[in-house]
């Protein structure tokens, strides 16, 4: 069972400004500003024992502002406590600070954030793409690319064309109806 | 006087030859040793592998010999998902494969994309490359996937095999 390092986050809205705070089913999340994240990652570290980076993500909040949302899910390993970490990145400023100096496995969660959202990482030693090739033109996870793709091509590399959604897009509507209901089908 | 020994007819040979069409002898030889090249991107890739395996024993119909060289293969199984940053990859390991050659697409994604109605996956192998038999399933079973090869075989056996190549050899001494 998780539980809210209490102590963890009193230390950190000591240290740093906390822009915003949320408690959700004893889960508690911190929004910091991005310009500090890999400080304050490396405080969570060294000084309160966050030993693992659990996951890095990136969310896209098309139509707000700022627009993308990356969450650093934090794990004290001795005594299995959970933070999670946010910040907000604007679409005109994608830069933020990487953590890959802090745990190395944000390496290539980074990659992905990047690949799918255009974050750019700054002191990250490989921002390549990690799932498309080189030279895809597009970050597809944003919410404003079409389902279906984009065309693109590279000669010799890869291209890619988009997808027949025949009157899709097809989506499952969540609720406790027959499954006749509740099917995924084309819904406007 | 000798008696005139009979010729064209020797007992000891008899029942050792058969009389059949170039063709269909060609065609016979080719069907029941389709080597398989195993493009397997996906989880049709297992089903394919237990095909391969005992209880089903694709060695029964000649395709035991999976190879994972294309110039050794005959027939490409395209088993699973084709991704686009996969797709040039596997056009170019079936232009590798020497003629005649076949290609299986296996499942629904090799078939179409599948439910992968998405940015990333090609909708159908058969956008690159010439599909001879597509095997619906996801993944399908051992039991289809030996039925897709026993549907090839039945199309190998009806092909023009020297006409083809004939054909061919003409073509390349006027063009």
């Amino acid at each position: 069972m998780s539980h809210s390092p209490k102590a963890a986050i009193s230390a950190i809205e000591a240290q740093f400004k906390v822009l915003q705070k949320v408690e959700f089913r004893g889960e508690t999340s911190l929004t910091v500003e991005a310009s500090k994240i890999a400080e304050i990652c490396t405080f969570c570290r060294d000084t309160l024992g966050f030993d693992f980076l659990s996951d890095l993500s990136g969310v896209d909040h098309l139509g707000e502002d700022p627009r993308f949302e990356v969450v650093y899910e934090l794990y004290h390993m001795a005594k299995s406590e959970w933070l999670r970490l946010k910040v907000r990145v604007s679409e005109d400023h994608l830069e933020l600070p990487s953590v890959t100096g802090v745990w190395a496995t944000a390496d290539w969660h980074e990659r992905e954030a990047f690949d799918m959202y255009g974050l750019r990482f700054e002191g990250h030693p490989d921002l390549r793409r990690i799932l498309m090739w080189d030279g895809y033109p597009f970050h597809p996870l944003r919410k404003d690319f079409p389902l279906a793709g984009k065309p693109s091509a590279m000669p010799d590399v890869a291209f890619s064309e988009a997808a027949p959604l025949e009157g899709g897009p097809f989506v499952t509507v969540p609720s406790t109806a027959t499954v006749k209901d509740r099917e995924p089908r084309a819904r406007g | 006087m000798a008696e005139l020994a009979p010729i064209a007819y020797d007992s000891k040979i008899e029942g050792n030859v058969v009389f059949t069409q170039l063709d269909a002898a060609m065609n016979w030889m080719r069907k029941n040793s389709l080597w398989p090249m195993p493009m397997g991107l996906a989880c049709c890739a297992i089903e394919l592998m237990a095909s391969a395996s005992a209880r089903f024993d694709i060695a029964r119909f000649g395709s035991e010999v999976m190879r994972f060289s294309p110039r050794q293969s005959d027939v490409m199984i395209v088993a699973g998902t084709v991704t686009y940053k996969m797709a040039l990859a596997v056009k170019r390991i079936w232009d590798q494969m020497p003629e005649p050659k076949w290609c299986i697409a296996m499942g629904a994604c090799a078939s179409s994309g599948g439910m992968y109605r998405s940015y990333s996956v090609l909708q159908g192998i058969d956008h690159l490359i010439p599909v001879d038999v597509y095997i619906s399933g996801c993944p399908p079973r051992p039991e289809a996937l030996i039925e897709g090869l026993l549907r090839l075989q039945r199309k190998i056996e009806k092909e023009p095999a020297l006409y083809n190549q004939k054909k061919a050899l003409f073509e390349e001494l006027v063009g």
